[in-house]
């Protein structure tokens, strides 16, 4: 219920945000779709036949419905039945919108799975062994390649790695990806690139939360009762650390399915970013639009599985 | 690995190496025998000296009460006797005989054996002091299994068992509940449940009421005595609360800036103090029992802190008569003296003064 | 009593309100609470309906005169510091009347109460959470003097140094942290900001639990000599029954949002009447050996029941020992039952007299023996049953 009202609220302000912020007028879009020096009888036809010049909300409602009951597009020659949830059509491409997203959202899915499975390991793994190793010289170590992973963008480890990794030493192929049947293990490098960042963050906030947890008085009364440091650390330890954990990356998640827009920009994966990232730079808005919809559309439903997860893993939640 | 302090009496002309002074060491008879812990923690404000010195025996069926305040050193103690301090930042040296067994340089492997099996603690807020993830039952079938080759049928009904015995009603049905689900008087039961599973004999309860209201406290005393008869188990009872210790202890030992200050029966301590910290603690309490005439007599001053103890006897800058002995408690240090016997005491004072100021000006007045 | 130094420099105060605060009357208490209580409510839903109340206080009356000790104990969810929060009028009364100095405070708005906040103060439990760790101790202290925005004769400074020296703590220490302090210093610290502005009313709650033995008693002792010396009156809430016999004049003892019994100290302590305050005082253990097992023992089964869903009639009837059918039908009302000494109880101890045989109109009253002897309780040691 709340979800859906945030949804609507998201959907509302990009509506009537985008355009505005990006200084388009009517006449522009138009002028995009009409192709070159079209004369103002075109224009206004155009404008016309999209409503472009139609009030906002009433344009506004056109968008809603077409997401809920789908929507038909003129486009002089032919007309273009777009079902629902029809996010509306680009003028650049001549692809609806919800076809070029569900196109490109595995693509986004492989990338941003892979690299949460190699971050949430490694982040962890070396958190808790530096939470466990405090102050010592693995502790520190790993806090320094966490820092720097932390201050590393992935354009730089990304172009670092394609350059030695892929060109000089020829280790691995040349990235490619490009549809949901390639071989997924063509995608190594960005989920180490990208993992690399995340890993080091999750590393720095396992130790943090390992060292506040094995503080705790459940953690002595477990040592108390004779159980083996192993079974102290695992099951008492990192199980109460992982919970607040878990909802960080729930978010991290979701905020990466929405496009990982700097990984796929420097590996040239056609993702959801790259999607984004075009219509931007094309200003056509119907697709950021609709990228922008998806991504809040993820972020909300990361949000909703990690509350639920949260009343699963943590009894108090459940009981209040 | 800690090394002995050379200080003590017992037999130390013979340790010349780690590993050869075990066969120097007399087993004693006593069940419970601690000599001359030391626990002391280096930080990067100095040495901090939470237990200094401290020795004690009990017997099985027999309470000790551990009293002191804050910074006392007495729950460092308590930890310091399960081997639940990290040597990585703890020092940790004299002994610890437990049943014939020395536990502060066995291996670690060897205490933990010993832990929640033949020693066990309940702590002092037994809400943070359970996981808040497993259900009690859970948690007390972990701690009966880890010592005990059971199925998990037979650790449920177990659990179950333990948890009727310390008075929950429905156990079969509570066992599935987590702590929070749990009041605070039946969750300090559910801990004692779980410290009990595996018969110990020897049960410390650091502040076990503290956390409690009174009419709580009550049963959950009364419930570690009936439990203490019929396992016949020691236990040491850590508490700043004298009635706690009053009504259950059979020796005291008050503990002060990490030492032995005064060591007595019960009824010594009480009716017969000989250290100026006793009396003090003594005439600070307000008294349920009777009302006092006069107003209440504190202690000057504040419990020091561990980085700073004082010199001397660490008592002296609160101690209303320091005078009285020329100075002496600035400078040096008191022994733990037995003044009489089973009752030890350290203070500059003479035992004939002591017990003058005691009964002409501490004892009217309380 | 100078009521025309109070009010001097209020200029918020309408003239109706000035003509209440005339000089309270020779008997007339300083604080006077009728039926006072609080229900906090419990939402659900989305429309975040009213679906329960936790009666947290559920009707009060007491009055506390001027120069006197009154105690509040009680266990934990008894409603004990919810009463203090009301009168300091920091949390809303949902029903009942506030009556300080002959002026009804219940409803009065922030604005009007502010004035009034010189003559109320509240000293806190945590000596650590209370003071501001960014603040000087003279900040701290002389915040009052600011806020209410009142010019001393050599400077608020050195009426901080005074207040300081006044509970025992060095003048010179004024630029120092709270965090340079022990945890006694610092109730001293709270002690000096509460006296600031010299209040006729203290409402201290738990003001020496947080501190260990010792030190309590300082505090303890300082706060009996500050009211000597400044002629206050307090009202302590506490659940430590010995220092409340030590330091309040009478004691109200409370289960369950309602006063249960209220009488002088050594009445209350000596002769209580109510099962709960028997109960609550032979569960307190007594710092000598010699009493062990001398005393009787009243020992109460099971916790206190939940504020949300309270037993009907006498609430105490779930846990009572001398319960009968009528206490799970007619509450017993809080009536003096020996001059000075009221109990709510069907069954009173230590008297002769009942709440029933007072309110016989209510003519259920079965073959209603007072104090049917000796509670049914074992001496001590006597195991619980399911042990």
């Amino acid at each position: 219920m709340g979800l859906l009202l945030i949804i609507s609220a998201v959907t509302y302000a990009i509506f009537f945000l985008v355009p505005r912020a990006a200084g388009v007028s009517s006449d522009d879009i138009a002028g995009r779709f009409a192709g070159k020096q079209p004369d103002a009888v075109t224009l206004a036809a155009i404008k016309d036949r999209f409503g472009f010049d139609d009030p906002v909300p009433v344009q506004y409602g056109k968008f809603i419905k077409g997401i809920v009951v789908g929507d038909t597009y003129d486009t002089g020659t032919d007309k273009i039945d777009c079902p629902a949830p029809c996010m509306g059509y680009s003028f650049r491409t001549n692809q609806s919108v919800t076809e070029q997203i569900v196109d490109r959202a595995p693509i986004t899915f492989m990338i941003a799975l892979g690299a949460a499975v190699l971050w949430v390991i490694a982040g962890v793994s070396i958190g808790v062994l530096s939470a466990l190793r405090r102050g010592t010289i693995i502790d520190r170590a790993a806090m320094a390649v966490a820092l720097a992973g932390v201050s590393l963008p992935v354009f730089f480890t990304g172009l670092l790695s394609l350059a030695f990794v892929v060109h000089k030493w020829q280790l691995l192929p040349s990235v490619n990806y490009s549809d949901i049947g390639d071989n997924p293990f063509n995608l190594i490098l960005p989920w180490i690139c990208l993992a690399f960042l995340y890993a080091a963050l999750y590393a720095r906030l396992t130790r943090a939360g390992m060292l506040e947890t094995m503080n705790e008085d459940f953690i002595r009364t477990a040592r108390a009762k004779g159980l083996p440091e192993r079974t102290v650390v695992f099951k008492h330890g990192l199980r109460a650390t992982l919970t607040p954990i878990m909802t960080v990356f729930g978010l991290d998640v979701g905020l990466l399915l929405g496009g990982a827009i700097i990984t796929e920009k420097t590996f040239s994966i056609p993702g959801l970013g790259q999607l984004a990232l075009d219509g931007v730079y094309q200003s056509d808005l119907p697709v950021v639009l609709g990228a922008t919809l998806t991504a809040a559309l993820f972020i909300v439903l990361a949000n909703l599985v990690v509350d639920i997860l949260y009343g699963v893993v943590d009894p108090r939640v459940r009981h209040s | 690995m800690a090394r002995r302090n050379t200080g003590g009496k017992h037999a130390a002309g013979l340790v010349d190496d780690v590993g050869a002074h075990v066969a120097g060491r007399t087993p004693p008879s006593a069940f419970l025998e601690v000599r001359d812990l030391r626990i002391h923690f280096p930080t990067d404000d100095g040495l901090v000296r939470s237990v200094d010195g401290l020795s004690f025996r009990l017997e099985r069926g027999k309470t000790l009460g551990i009293v002191g305040e804050s910074g006392s050193g007495k729950s460092v103690t308590s930890l310091g006797i399960l081997g639940l301090h990290n040597r990585r930042n703890a020092t940790v040296s004299g002994e610890i005989w437990l049943d014939g067994q020395e536990l502060v340089h066995a291996s670690p492997g060897d205490v933990r054996a010993l832990r929640g099996r033949k020693m066990a603690m309940i702590f002092q807020d037994p809400l943070s002091a359970m996981h808040p993830f497993y259900t009690v039952g859970h948690q007390i079938v972990e701690a009966y299994r880890v010592h005990n080759d059971v199925s998990k049928r037979v650790a449920r009904k177990h659990a179950i068992d333990m948890l009727g015995r310390v008075g929950i009603p429905k156990p079969d049905k509570r066992v599935d509940d987590y702590p929070h689900q749990f009041s605070g008087g039946m969750r300090q039961r559910a801990m004692i449940a779980m410290a009990l599973s595996c018969d110990p004999e020897l049960l410390i309860a650091d502040e076990p009421t503290t956390a409690l209201d009174v009419t709580v406290q009550a049963q959950i005393l009364d419930l570690i005595r009936d439990l203490q008869q019929e396992f016949n188990s020691a236990v040491i009872m850590i508490t700043h609360d004298l009635g706690v210790v009053a009504e259950l202890s059979d020796d005291i030992l008050v503990m002060y800036a990490g030492r032995c200050a005064e060591y007595a029966s019960v009824d010594d301590a009480f009716h017969r103090p000989l250290h100026p910290y006793t009396w003090g603690l003594l005439g600070s309490m307000p008294r349920l029992d009777r009302e006092r005439s006069e107003r209440l007599m504190p202690i000057k001053g504040t419990p020091p802190s561990l980085i700073n103890v004082p010199s001397g006897c660490a008592f002296h800058p609160r101690c209303a008569y320091g005078e009285l002995n020329g100075g002496r408690s600035e400078t040096e240090r008191p022994e733990l003296v037995e003044v009489e016997p089973g009752h030890k005491a350290a203070c500059h004072l003479s035992l004939q003064q002591r017990r003058e100021i005691w009964e002409s000006e501490i004892r009217p007045k309380l | 009593m100078n009521i025309s130094k109070a009010t001097a420099g209020e200029t918020t105060v309408s003239a109706a309100a000035r003509a209440d605060a005339r000089p309270i009357r020779e008997g007339e208490p300083l604080l006077q609470v009728d039926n006072l209580g609080k229900h906090f409510p419990v939402t659900a839903g989305l429309l975040r309906r009213q679906v329960a109340a936790v009666k947290a206080v559920d009707g009060v009356s007491f009055s506390v005169h001027k120069g006197e000790t009154l105690g509040v104990v009680g266990e934990s969810g008894c409603g004990k510091s919810t009463t203090g929060r009301m009168i300091m009028r920091l949390l809303d009364p949902s029903f009942g009347r506030i009556v300080f100095e002959g002026r009804d405070i219940t409803k009065m708005s922030q604005g009007r109460l502010r004035p009034l906040r010189r003559d109320l103060q509240m000293i806190f439990q945590d000596p650590y959470s209370s003071l501001n760790p960014r603040k000087t101790v003279g900040a701290i202290v002389g915040a009052p003097f600011r806020l209410q925005n009142i010019k001393t004769e050599q400077g608020v400074k050195k009426a901080v140094q005074d207040l300081l020296e006044l509970v025992g703590l060095n003048p010179e220490h004024y630029n120092r942290y709270p965090h340079e302090f022990s945890g006694g210093q610092r109730q001293r610290i709270g002690i000096a900001r509460t006296l600031a502005l010299r209040p006729k009313l203290i409402v201290a709650d738990e003001p020496v639990s947080a501190l260990d033995v010792s030190v309590q008693a300082q505090v303890v002792n300082l706060m009996e000599d500050l009211q000597d010396e400044l002629d206050l009156t307090y009202v302590v809430i506490a659940h430590d029954l010995s220092v409340v016999r030590h330091i309040a004049d009478r004691v109200a003892v409370m289960y369950l949002g309602k006063i249960v019994e209220l009488a002088d100290r050594s009445d209350l302590y000596e002769r209580p009447m109510h099962p709960y305050t028997n109960a609550l005082l032979s569960a307190v253990p007594i710092p000598d050996p010699k009493d062990r097992g001398a005393r009787t023992r009243i020992r109460l089964q099971g916790d206190v029941p939940s504020p949300l869903d309270p037993p009907p009639a006498c609430r105490f009837h779930t846990r009572c020992w001398k319960a009968q059918e009528i206490c799970k039908q007619v509450e017993p009302p809080l009536i003096e039952l020996s001059p000075g000494h009221q109990a709510a109880c069907h069954f009173p101890e230590n008297t002769t007299v009942s709440a029933t045989d007072e309110v016989s109109r209510a003519a259920v009253a079965p073959g209603a023996a007072p104090a049917p002897g000796e509670p049914p309780s074992g001496p001590a040691g006597t195991p619980p049953p399911g042990v």
